[in-house]
């Protein structure tokens, strides 16, 4: 089986935001890039998928400008067995979503995976607009994927429980909770670094595409008050405070 | 022209998110100048369908192919694609849900209509098209054009009150033309979470974290969500344990929560678990470490035993409920 799975370059969780140029631009400063959190759980999961048996090559793409290669090699390192960067900036999902159509048209992939949302945009569309633009059936959110047999075994969350499905020929599948049932990412190894500066990293031009959207303006969350502390011997005023001032009970 | 929403129906019945969406999109259509069309699907009875006239749809469509019983994406998007066209749509809501991330980009490429997902408010104008969104996790907020003539948004759940508009909804059938291959992946088998409600339609919710030291102590947290009909949530560390079922864990990796009230118990407020319910109304924590960090982003805060606190704190929304 061939897997292109979709990695982004976001700044790492712990990371303090901050805008620059009037607010418009996001200020790389002191960024510390990481794989998106979610991806790189799912490549988790294809990896252990690859180490009990199964035959899998798995590619990653990125659509990114130089800057994300080292984010690209850490995905080799961790065990992906090579890369395509469409040298491009990230203009909107749509942008995004075209180029790895492409992408997937000129290889031959079986199905392609992303995260189930990017921690920067905090999209949740990539997944069906790719599958849209290749016209193939997408599995948003999946809480589960397996290979039984060579056969995709794949459920996804809706709201109220859990859809069991019949996957057969290609498909978009988008990782969510559960996706990767030991939830913590792999970590490359010595060997892992070394091989993945040898592994090939292929960058292509994009395709012809437009963005649809555009961030005019960032803004921070107000500041929020200071908490208000109450007395653990008189928990009936936190109960007045709810009440009166929150008007939340 | 019109607004139009994505009602999704739970065997028959709209959930108040479902009125949160048509009250945006009635206020949205004010701003247009338009109406408010409101599309759904399967079995629901007319009754229960005009309801939604009361928060401003003046048309409900009911799209009645069976095949609809199986949710695909494909299939869903490719349906309300018709419904659209023939109502000439012009934003298309959905809530920021399962339903609504699976379907939505997907319409976004067929129509070539801008989509911002996970709105918060109303478009702050409409030429241009500019909605603001929780962006990087809920630490920041972006306002994002849209630069296309069909406008697609997903709106945050709890982020829009609902409000009451009545207009005479009428109800229309409609059958669409499902592709042929919209069925290749095939749901087998529902497996329905149970009555319980969940983590994401609860207005307040009880929390849990490892600061409660194991499963057996979760009777207390139980007993203040049934004193307060209220959900239970907790931590990731609680779920990975095998404390509390994975359906529970909110955060980053978990699910993305915003009721009214969230009231965090024995949970130290990582940056992981703060992105997962930073959109809450108001928060209050209950923490023995005076340092924790959920003290910096809660509202309200009790330093102290949760073993002591909670009993007594429950006594005291006893005390309130049998008085309100
Ligand atoms: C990529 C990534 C993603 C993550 N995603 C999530 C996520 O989605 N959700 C999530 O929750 N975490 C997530 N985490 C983990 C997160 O970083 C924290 O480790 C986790 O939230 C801590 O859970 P906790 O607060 O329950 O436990 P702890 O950090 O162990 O805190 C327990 C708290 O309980 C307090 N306490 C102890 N005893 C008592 C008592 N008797 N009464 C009252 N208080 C008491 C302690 O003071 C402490 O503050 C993620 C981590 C990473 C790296
Ligand atoms: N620039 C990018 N290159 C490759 N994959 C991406 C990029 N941006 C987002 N993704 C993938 O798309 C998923 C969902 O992103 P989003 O729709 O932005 O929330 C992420 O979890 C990634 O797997």
């Amino acid at each position: 089986m061939k897997a292109l799975i979709c990695i982004g370059h976001v700044p790492d969780t712990t990371s303090k935001i901050k805008f620059t140029d009037n607010d418009t631009k996001f200020d790389t400063t002191d960024i510390k890039y990481i794989i998106g959190p979610y991806e790189e759980l799912a490549l988790t999961r294809l990896l252990d998928l690859r180490d009990a048996g199964n035959e899998m090559h798995i590619t990653t793409v990125t659509v990114g400008l130089q800057d994300t290669e080292p984010t690209i090699r850490k995905a080799l390192a961790m065990g992906a067995d090579d890369a395509v960067r469409v040298n491009a900036e990230p203009l909107d999902d749509y942008y995004v979503a075209k180029q790895i159509a492409e992408v997937f048209k000129n290889g031959d992939y079986d199905f392609i995976v992303t995260g189930k949302e990017s921690i920067d945009h905090n999209g949740s569309r990539l997944d069906g607009m790719i599958a849209e633009f290749l016209d193939l059936p997408s599995i948003s959110g999946a809480s589960k994927f397996d290979i039984d047999n060579g056969k995709i075994k794949a459920e996804q969350e809706i709201e109220g429980g859990t859809l069991v499905l019949d996957v057969s020929g290609k498909f978009v599948i988008s990782a969510g909770k559960g996706f990767c049932p030991e939830p913590e990412p792999r970590i490359p190894n010595m060997r892992g670094i070394m091989t993945a500066r040898k592994k090939p990293l292929q960058v292509t031009e994009p395709a012809e595409a437009e963005a649809l959207t555009e961030t005019v303006k960032y803004h921070l969350p107000e500041p929020k008050p200071a908490c208000k502390m109450i007395d653990p011997e008189n928990p009936e005023e936190l109960v007045k405070l709810l009440h009166e001032e929150a008007k939340v009970i | 022209m019109a607004v139009l929403i994505y009602t999704q129906n739970y065997d028959g019945k709209f959930k108040k998110s479902v009125f949160e969406l048509v009250t945006y999109g009635k206020s949205v259509a004010d701003m247009l100048g338009t109406d408010v069309v409101a599309v759904t699907t399967g079995n629901i009875d007319d009754n229960t369908a005009k309801e939604l006239g009361k928060y401003g749809a003046s048309k409900i469509v009911k799209i009645t192919n069976s095949e609809l019983n199986d949710f695909s994406a494909q299939a869903y998007a490719s349906a309300i694609e018709q419904v659209a066209k023939n109502t000439d749509a012009e934003v298309i809501v959905f809530g920021n849900n399962p339903h609504g991330r699976a379907i939505a980009p997907r319409l976004s490429v067929k129509l070539t209509a801008g989509f911002v997902a996970g709105a918060v408010a109303l478009p702050s104008s409409t030429s241009p098209f500019t909605v603001r969104k929780r962006v990087y996790s809920g630490k920041a907020f972006a306002d994002v054009l849209i630069k296309t003539d069909k406008k697609i948004i997903s709106l945050n759940q709890n982020s829009y009150k609902t409000e009451e508009n009545p207009v005479d909804a009428g109800v229309e059938e409609f059958t669409a033309e499902i592709p042929a291959n919209a069925y290749a992946v095939k749901p087998v088998e529902v497996i329905k979470s149970g009555g319980k409600l969940s983590v994401t339609d609860a207005e307040i919710l009880v929390s849990g974290g490892r600061g409660l030291k194991g499963p057996e102590n979760w009777g207390m947290i139980e007993e203040m969500a049934e004193i307060l009909g209220a959900g239970t949530s907790c931590s990731r560390p609680v779920s990975d344990l095998g404390w509390r079922p994975h359906s529970e864990h909110v955060g980053q990796t978990g699910k993305v929560v915003a009721p009214n009230l969230y009231i965090a118990v024995g949970i130290s407020g990582a940056i992981q678990h703060l992105a997962g319910v930073n959109g809450s109304k108001v928060m209050v924590c209950i923490n023995t470490d005076p340092d924790a960090p959920f003290f910096e982003a809660a509202d309200y805060g009790i330093i102290g035993d949760a073993f002591e606190v909670v009993p007594k704190l429950n006594e005291a929304f006893k005390k309130f409920k049998a008085e309100n």
